[in-house]
């Protein structure tokens, strides 16, 4: 790790003015990705801002509409949260398959979707739910929010304080891990809402993406079978050493479908 | 008296405590007075010329002490890092050894190289300083793999060895096995790919050196299976230090499976380098850094025949291979491949025409050495392939195949055609007995439960033998080793009866601290806790060669027995003193020495307290004292061996396998503490299954980059992976040593790979296929059901 | 920096570096060495402790973050009674080899313990993704976490009697 000069500041003011006034200052959350990167010497910040003091992103709310959760609410609070159990069932267990349990004791929501790691499960459960980013300056869209490989629409100094996760009918997260990171090598979140059915990928490609071809399926007719003749395209996914993109499409048709027979066979939600 | 802390006993480990109180004492937890830490630069490129290095930014940094090159070296004459076994090829060719410095002069052969090694006052600083070393690099082409090393035109990773061949070796008789292969009414043949591997066990190496101008004397501590043999190497032929000027010290060391086996670059330089600073100098490796500079295991490609008759028996075996060396010799590196591997082609099988041939090849990768197993898991990943394919293609039942080609329990000892003759053995036995706990024949009822639920089923058998406990030193020499493979114990007997042994191998997790507490218990009539049992320091234990190949009990434990049987006849001598009887009529028993026939008897410490009070000795005769020493070289080495049987799951759809069971019947000659050979045996599977199923080391091929160089790549096998694994026994004793035990240290990663692997071609074969490579990732097994068309596969 | 906490019981005052890491903390500047450094991953586990009675990866923590807070690492788990009920499982079970994971298993498995009222293998084996063991096969550690677990839930019905 390179040396570098650390705050944290009590409010979220304070903070947006130390974020502020020294280039190359970069805002910390559970530092779960952050530190590693950093140790590696993949990311050399000048200032580290460690958001872990400020109140104002704590918290989650839930109404009959959204729960909303604060960004620095860690993975494990959000995944043995009765009420967010209660009204989203899908993201507890978003929020609990993610890393490992000592990670979920401090990585964050704010912190992961900042990151914006094309494996990361947050982003799907995100666009796959249409929910709001809220920020300092502005609320976005998760698909505003997500721009592309470790990359999202926020601004030099802005933050991200809480996400507001609007209820769906029904929704379930599948969750095809890297045998070594533990990663999503894809990740598929389904979701029968308000405005439709969404299905969200992780893992698979450049970003999280809505699987179109999928959705419009499952709107025609929301089952298993509506899927079973479909070949999801591998057109721009990925290719490592883990997985080629023929086999990452192939898992996208899979989880599809998994997702679907959970909603409609073993929760509502 | 003693029998609950002897010899068969599951004693609960003596060593536990210090851990898990957090109280072991690892080199990194290591302090000295005065200490300067020490970092690497390491070469980016797989292959490079340096034009020039410029170190005076770094040299002008806070903190820094000193910048060092593969020039420094020169000048200071520091020698190669040499290799202790290399192997005579065909026609007595010699194998070739290349230089290894241990900063690269000239040119980088692989990615991780060291380049420079920095010391300054604090970590921090001498990474910053790494990192403001400029290195001016000429890229050269680069082989990664072996295939390409060996095709013409290929880049040489030594300039004046063109075809980048280390040795070309061969094993058995070739006309014989050609004969064998005209005759057979069958031939049964395989393609594989043995998966190169990281060892990664968990603790880092790590290394502090410590010159001492006062005493002109180092000290260096080192994270090694082998002080001893580190000492040696090291200092004279690297460092050129006199061995009374040089001391070892390997503590706690958290895990080697080979990997710390080995004298490496990093040893020599915090020991050189603490002479340049006049200070200790400490380097600790990160877990990437681990990755590109410890050596790595297995990596070979091979084809492979097997001639058999109309009903199944097999005629011959005819293995070529391929085997990476890396970019410089290690120090047991084309050892590996060869001694170790070629030999145990035969199996437990009667198999009368072996031939094989191994050509090492250099290629600009991480040397390779040494991974537990060494050479057996390949050999008889090998066999264990073949014997399925044969079977498959003879329609004769995997287990009935082996059995009919079984070496029988009477025909012990028995020679094979590749060199070794096994002592012992009941390879049967095991098979029978694990067949009946997997309930092999009632698979095809459970086979159909699983395709109810959409999961293809398999089953998979593997037998292995391996030699094990290196090794007897005649034999050892005559296949090219460079020292020999004895082992030592000294057993020092205090005044009042307590016991220290000092071993001259290495405790690195194996529980010797009890298993050894347990010998002295059983032999001496104390109770274990009077032991205690010392190693991993060359200045307190005597000449050593310390712990790999399974030897620590078949060799290490055999010289604890000839030293404890030596204080044993001190003390016969000391009480015939004592009772004025005659030596002959003394007897020792539960720890009592007795006058034969008599009542007359002095318990074990009396007789201690009495050598160390010698007020009436007959001095000319008997000397004060009780302590004796002792080195045990082995007749021939130990052949445990087994049977293994595996049965899983695959989620056609993803590809995904799961392992249901796993049974393990093993022969492993006389037990010393059950629930530590247990530990052992389960934690080698699992290793064994993470090669099979998990471990890939995988490096680009033209760029020589290392592709999976962190556990976010390179999968360690986790707890989830696993089912309850069952361990049985199936005794035959050692014939050749005083214990009559084998070894049990390495048999998992033996068995378990083709064990898996078998069950995963089973789960397939109705879909023609005869062979998987490892590791059988979700991604290739899905690939594999979808070309077979039972998958479709999208566009 | 100038920070104030409490480790192992004991206040502790500090100026430390803002990238010294809580692991860099313990072992070098407090001497200990029980916490043990396996990967610059975060996955390992062998440098898991426990900030405000959670297991964290001390790896991946700022030490300059930790003001105000409750450190516990493995050298305050055993009293002078003896081993905790864990630390005795892992010796009875053997669940333990070269003990370089040791450490990090122990305290995470204390942390499993207490979140989990009703323990079973499957839950450990996944409990256990951020815990490494290359020697054991993680066998011998599921049977001690259990056992361990075990004799924790029965000394907490012996204390509530």
């Amino acid at each position: 790790m390179r040396t570098f000069e650390y705050l944290r500041p009590a409010t979220l003011q304070e903070a947006l003015g130390s974020l502020s006034g020294l280039a190359n200052s970069k805002p910390m959350a559970g530092g779960m990705t952050l530190i590693p990167a950093m140790k590696m010497r993949l990311s050399t910040p000048a200032r580290l801002v460690d958001l872990g003091g400020l109140e104002e992103l704590r918290g989650i709310r839930v109404d009959a509409a959204a729960v909303t959760v604060g960004a620095s609410s860690t993975h494990e609070s959000v995944a043995n949260s009765a009420l967010v159990r209660a009204a989203i069932p899908a993201l507890c267990e978003v929020a609990g398959g993610i890393g490992d349990p000592q990670v979920r004791n401090r990585g964050t929501l704010g912190g992961s979707i900042a990151n914006n790691d094309p494996a990361a499960d947050y982003p799907a459960a995100l666009l796959g739910l249409d929910a709001q980013v809220l920020t300092t300056r502005r609320t976005l869209s998760a698909a505003e929010f997500f721009v592309g490989l470790f990359d999202t629409a926020l601004g030099d100094g802005e933050l991200i304080t809480a996400v507001r996760f609007p209820v769906p009918a029904a929704a379930a997260y599948e969750k095809f891990k890297s045998p070594a990171s533990r990663y999503a090598m894809v990740g598929v979140f389904a979701a029968r809402t308000a405005g439709g059915v969404r299905v969200a990928v992780t893992g698979a490609g450049a970003g999280v993406f809505r699987a179109g071809v999928i959705e419009a399926a499952l709107e025609e007719k929301f089952s298993v079978d509506a899927l079973t003749s479909l070949r999801f395209p591998s057109d721009g996914l990925n290719t490592d050493i883990h997985a080629d993109a023929q086999y990452c499409a192939h898992l996208v048709g899979v989880l599809a479908r998994r997702a679907v027979a959970r909603i409609l066979y073993v929760g509502r939600r | 008296m003693t029998s609950s802390t002897g010899i068969g006993a599951s004693l609960l480990r003596k060593e536990d405590q210090r851990f898990l109180m957090g109280r072991g004492n690892y080199v990194s937890d290591i302090k000295r007075p005065g200490m300067t830490m020490g970092a690497f630069l390491r070469s980016p490129h797989a292959h490079a010329r340096i034009l020039a290095i410029r170190s005076d930014a770094a040299l002008a940094m806070p903190g820094v002490l000193a910048v060092l090159t593969g020039e420094d070296l020169r000048a200071d004459g520091v020698g190669g890092l040499p290799c202790a076994w290399p192997v005579t090829g065909k026609g007595g060719a010699p194998t070739k050894e290349p230089t290894h410095p241990p900063l690269a002069q000239d040119k980088v052969r692989h990615v991780g190289d060291p380049v420079a090694f920095i010391i300054a006052e604090s970590l921090l600083q001498a990474r910053n300083a790494a990192e403001a070393v400029e290195v001016d690099y000429e890229a050269l082409p680069a082989v990664g793999g072996v295939l390409e090393a060996i095709k013409p035109g290929a880049p040489a990773v030594f300039e004046d060895i063109p075809d980048n061949v280390c040795v070309d070796w061969e094993l058995g008789d070739k006309a014989a096995t050609d004969a064998a292969f005209q005759g057979a009414a069958h031939v049964a043949r395989i393609s594989l790919v043995n998966n190169r591997l990281v060892g990664n066990p968990m603790e880092p190496r790590a290394a502090i050196g410590e010159y001492d101008s006062s005493r002109e004397h180092y000290t260096l501590w080192t994270t090694s299976q082998f002080p001893h043999i580190v000492k040696l190497l090291m200092g004279n032929f690297v460092l050129g230090i006199a061995q009374h000027k040089l001391r070892v010290v390997s503590p706690d060391v958290g895990g080697g499976f080979g990997v710390k086996q080995f004298h490496y670059a990093e040893e020599a330089l915090v020991t050189w380098g603490s002479r340049r600073v006049g200070r200790p100098v400490k380097w600790v490796a990160e877990r990437s850094e681990g990755f590109i500079s410890d050596a790595h295991g297995r990596d070979h490609v091979t084809e492979a025949e097997m001639a058999l008759s109309e009903d199944g028996h097999f005629l011959g075996l005819r293995v070529r291979t391929i085997a990476n060396m890396g970019g410089y010799l290690s120090t047991f590196g084309p050892n590996i491949p060869t001694n170790l591997y070629g030999p145990l082609l035969a199996g437990v099988y009667t198999t009368p025409a072996i031939y094989c041939e191994v050509k090492a090849v250099f290629t600009n990768t991480v040397p390779v050495d040494a991974y537990r197993g060494a050479g057996r898991p390949e050999a008889t990943f090998v066999l264990e392939r073949l014997v399925d394919v044969a079977a498959a293609e003879l329609g004769i039942d995997r287990a009935e195949i082996r059995r009919r080609n079984m070496i029988p329990p009477g025909a012990y000892p028995y020679q094979t055609p590749v060199m070794m003759e096994y002592d012992s053995g009941d390879p049967g036995g095991c098979l029978a007995k694990a067949l009946l706990k997997a309930d092999w024949d009632g698979f095809a009822q459970r086979k159909g439960q699983s395709a109810a639920r959409g999961k293809l089923r398999g089953i998979g058998l593997c037998t292995y033998v391996e030699a094990c406990g290196l090794a007897p030193s005649r034999i050892a020499a005559s296949l090219g080793v460079r020292g020999g493979l004895f082992e030592s114990a000294a057993v020092r007997v205090h005044p009042t009866g307590e016991v220290t042994v000092l071993m001259g191998s290495h405790n690195h997790g194996q529980g010797h601290e009890t298993t050894f507490a347990q010998i002295a218990s059983e032999l001496l009539g104390i109770p274990a806790d009077k032991v205690e049992i010392v190693f991993g320091d060359t200045d307190r234990v005597q000449f050593g060669l310390g712990t790999y190949g399974s030897r620590s009990l078949a060799v290490g434990g055999s010289a604890l027995v000839k030293a404890t049987n030596k204080v044993i006849t001190k003390g016969k001598k000391i009480a015939a003193h004592m009772f004025e009887a005659a030596e002959a009529d003394i007897e020792f028993k539960d720890g009592s020495f007795t006058v034969a026939g008599t009542d007359r008897h002095k318990p074990f410490a009396e007789i201690a307290l009495s050598a160390h009070f010698p007020v009436n000795f007959p001095l000319e005769t008997l000397e004060p004292g009780l302590e004796e020493q002792a080195f045990y070289d082995p007749v021939n080495f130990t052949f445990p061996c087994g049977a293994h049987i595996a049965e899983l799951e695959i989620d056609p759809e993803t590809g995904t396998v799961e392992l249901l069971s796993y049974i393990a019947v093993d022969d492993i000659g006389t037990v010393i503490n059950p629930m530590i050979v247990e530990g052992q045996i389960v934690g080698g599977i699992v290793q064994g299954i993470g090669q099979a199923l998990y471990e890939d080391c995988i490096y680009d091929q033209e760029s020589g980059q290392l592709l999976s160089g962190s556990f976010m790549d390179y999968c360690l096998p986790r707890a989830d992976n696993f089912p309850l694994i069952s361990v049985e026994t199936n005794i035959t004793a050692c014939t050749h040593n005083p214990l009559g035990s084998k070894g049990c240290g390495e048999l998992g990663t033996i068995g378990s790979p083709a064990t898996v692997i078998n069950a995963v071609v089973d789960a397939l074969s109705h879909l023609g296929v005869n062979h998987v490579d490892m590791p059988a990732t979700p991604n290739r097994l899905w690939r594999i059901i979808a070309n077979a068309g039972a998958a479709p596969v999208v566009p | 920096m100038h920070i104030s906490l409490t480790v192992n019981g004991k206040s502790v005052q500090a100026d430390v570096a803002p990238e010294e890491l809580l692991s860099d903390l313990l072992r070098e500047r407090l001497g200990l060495t029980g916490t043990h450094v396996g990967c610059d991953t975060s996955q390992c586990g062998a440098c898991v402790v426990h900030v405000d009675g959670r297991s964290v990866k001390s790896c991946t923590v700022l030490a300059v973050a930790l003001q105000g807070s409750t450190v516990t690492s493995i050298e305050a788990v055993a009293s002078a009674a003896g081993l905790h009920p864990m630390q005795k499982a892992f010796h009875e079970n053997h669940g333990l080899q070269c003990g370089f994971c040791t450490p990090g298993m122990v305290m995470s498995a204390l942390d499993y313990a207490a979140r989990n009222p009703d323990p079973s293998a499957e839950s450990v084996r996944h409990w256990l993704e951020g815990n490494f063991c290359r020697c054991t096969g993680y066998q011998n550690i599921v049977a001690a976490i259990l056992a361990g677990a075990a004799a924790m839930s029965e000394r907490a019905k012996e204390l509530g009697k």
